[in-house]
């Protein structure tokens, strides 16, 4: 393979290219309505289980971390806040996203590009169907959805994680942790965390297929693809998070602000 | 009945790398060619390029007034419609049972009902040796098992035109020769086109009407069988008698040296030309020409032996 300085754009080029071409099959019809539930359940499997593990510590560490400042502060009674405002805000989704994208994005790169090298992918073009619409559009929906509610879940799960952690090992006032919820956070971030993690589900599915589409080069190529598959798909949420996170604020300020 | 595939100055490099270039010809309506190549020249490129599964760098190719490598999306998968395609491990869908499999493209693309498409994919199940294994999954199967399930599924839809890429790899003797017999007896019936990419050579000397020998980033020589066989072209004469002494090498190339020192080395004779493989019912195919036309035709006097009914030797 030549490198050279455009290689890159190329590539990001190309993907943007099969985004694009995604959500143009998306809305062809028919829609594969049996691929994308066995899919979505298929996501929801490898995922939810670990995500629920991850989220727990989330949300102890916070109210760890948070806890002894706020202490200092004499301001105890606001740890439900800080813990809410973290959980919802940032930790969740890309909780959520890490694990979509580890998870359910390896596992979908792995099948897709297990199947371009035994050229089903080439015989489904050649009987005339499109990998994209058959195969791309319902895993990328059956992401998006499943994203959307483990968001749902892991908020849950943090916020009651950082319940434990406060009331049972800090000595914190259950009543105080859940009055103080809506002292900083309001509904907005509630949203704003699910948009962020159906954007998330959306890229890590796009990326995942589209490296397991252009596998090659024999079994060590889908291995290659899964592994930068995970890589870019981390590389591209957290700057995806960044921007989110800034045009929110521009858009919805910030609770007292 | 077939459909001619007109192939123009068709060029195909990645990155840099010139895979065959100025590649011409022409497979006639309704016979029998064969791509032959030595390995890691393109071949299967070559046939991936005839469906537009990649596109070529310069060059043409014309299917009934459609040109593959330049029309659009839509009218691409239209025009597949006309192609059955054996790809080399079958390409099975590996979430499917073969049943399923070569069931799809006629639930994709018929409105026929599911008593008909029974009665079409048993038969071709039949045809290609399978019955009694639809229910198997693809993974649980042999290669050669694949293979022959790949050709019940190209064939489904009635295609024009048939491609078969290396059916015999992986296949041992005995195979081989009963799928040899089927695709001839195929393309009897169906007077489909058929394009055959192999590097066996029993398959090449004894099935095709016509011949191509890709060698060294370009089309060495393509034409009728005959003429191929009886050609004293060095290439095409070591290819096709799988000798040694001759241009191509291990790697690539032989190098200048190399080739001094083979420069006084008497070159075996040819070895006389095969009869063609008859279909199945003994009867020359529509498109078959008899043995020694082309010799004849040519002037050209065939190697001694030629043409015997008794040489099995290709066989």
């Amino acid at each position: 393979m030549s490198l050279s300085a455009t290689a890159p754009l190329k590539h990001a080029g190309s993907l943007f290219a099969f985004a694009l071409d995604t959500l143009r099959a998306s809305v062809r019809r028919p829609f594969q309505l049996k691929e994308f539930l066995q899919q979505a359940w298929f996501v929801a499997s490898v995922t939810i289980i670990p995500t629920a593990l991850v989220a727990i510590p989330f949300g102890a560490v916070i109210a760890l971390q948070v806890g002894g400042l706020i202490k200092q502060f004499g301001a105890q009674a606001f740890t439900g806040s800080a813990a809410v405002l973290a959980v919802v805000r940032e930790a969740s989704p890309i909780a959520t996203a890490l694990l979509i994208a580890g998870a359910g994005g390896s596992a979908i790169c792995a099948d897709l590009g297990a199947r371009k090298i035994r050229e089903e992918l080439d015989a489904m073009m050649v009987l005339g169907i499109d990998p994209i619409q058959r195969l791309v559009v319902p895993r990328v929906l059956a992401t998006m959805m499943v994203a959307f509610f483990l968001n749902g879940f892991v908020s849950v799960v943090g916020v009651m994680g950082g319940y434990v952690f406060n009331v049972v090992l800090q000595d914190g006032t259950p009543g105080s942790y859940i009055a103080s919820f809506t002292a900083l956070a309001h509904l907005p971030d509630l949203w704003q965390g699910q948009v962020k993690a159906l954007v998330f589900g959306f890229i890590a599915a796009i990326v995942a297929s589209y490296k397991g589409m252009n596998a090659g080069g024999g079994p060590k190529g889908v291995g290659d693809a899964v592994n930068q598959s995970v890589v870019i798909t981390f590389m591209l949420l957290f700057v995806a998070n960044f921007s989110m996170t800034a045009i929110y604020f521009q858009l919805v300020p910030p609770k007292g602000a | 009945m077939g459909v001619e595939v007109r192939v123009e100055g068709l060029t195909k490099s990645f990155g840099s790398q010139l895979i065959w270039g100025d590649v011409s010809l022409t497979l006639p309506a309704g016979e029998i060619c064969v791509m032959l190549g030595p390995s890691g020249t393109g071949k299967s490129v070559f046939l991936k390029t005839l469906i537009g599964l990649l596109k070529p760098d310069r060059g043409h190719v014309h299917i009934e007034g459609t040109d593959i490598a330049t029309c659009s999306e839509r009218d691409l998968y239209e025009i597949r419609k006309l192609f059955g395609v054996l790809f080399q491990d079958g390409a099975m869908f590996g979430s499917m049972n073969l049943y399923d499999n070569v069931a799809f493209p006629l639930r994709e693309h018929t409105k026929k009902s599911e008593a008909e498409i029974r009665s079409i994919v048993m038969e071709k199940m039949e045809m290609v040796g399978l019955v009694g294994a639809e229910r198997k999954l693809p993974g649980e199967i042999s290669g050669g098992m694949r293979k022959r399930a790949g050709l019940a599924r190209a064939l489904v839809l009635e295609p024009e035109i048939l491609l078969f890429d290396e059916p015999d790899s992986g296949l041992d003797p005995v195979r081989t020769a009963f799928l040899n017999q089927l695709i001839i007896d195929l393309n009897e019936m169906t007077q489909a086109t058929c394009l055959i990419v192999t590097h066996d050579i029993n398959t090449a000397r004894t099935v095709p009407d016509n011949i191509g020998l890709l060698y060294h980033r370009h089309l060495a020589m393509f034409g009728q069988r005959e003429m191929l066989l009886s050609s004293e072209e060095p290439v095409v004469r070591q290819f096709l008698n799988a000798q040694r002494v001759g241009p191509i090498g291990m790697s690539e190339e032989k190098d200048a040296d190399e080739l001094a020192r083979e420069a006084d080395q008497e070159l075996p004779p040819l070895p006389p030309i095969p009869i063609q493989q008859l279909p199945s019912s003994g009867v020359l195919r529509p498109t078959q020409r008899p043995p020694g036309d082309w010799c004849r035709e040519n002037g050209v006097t065939p190697p001694p032996g030629s043409f015997a009914t008794d040489v099995v030797g290709a066989t």
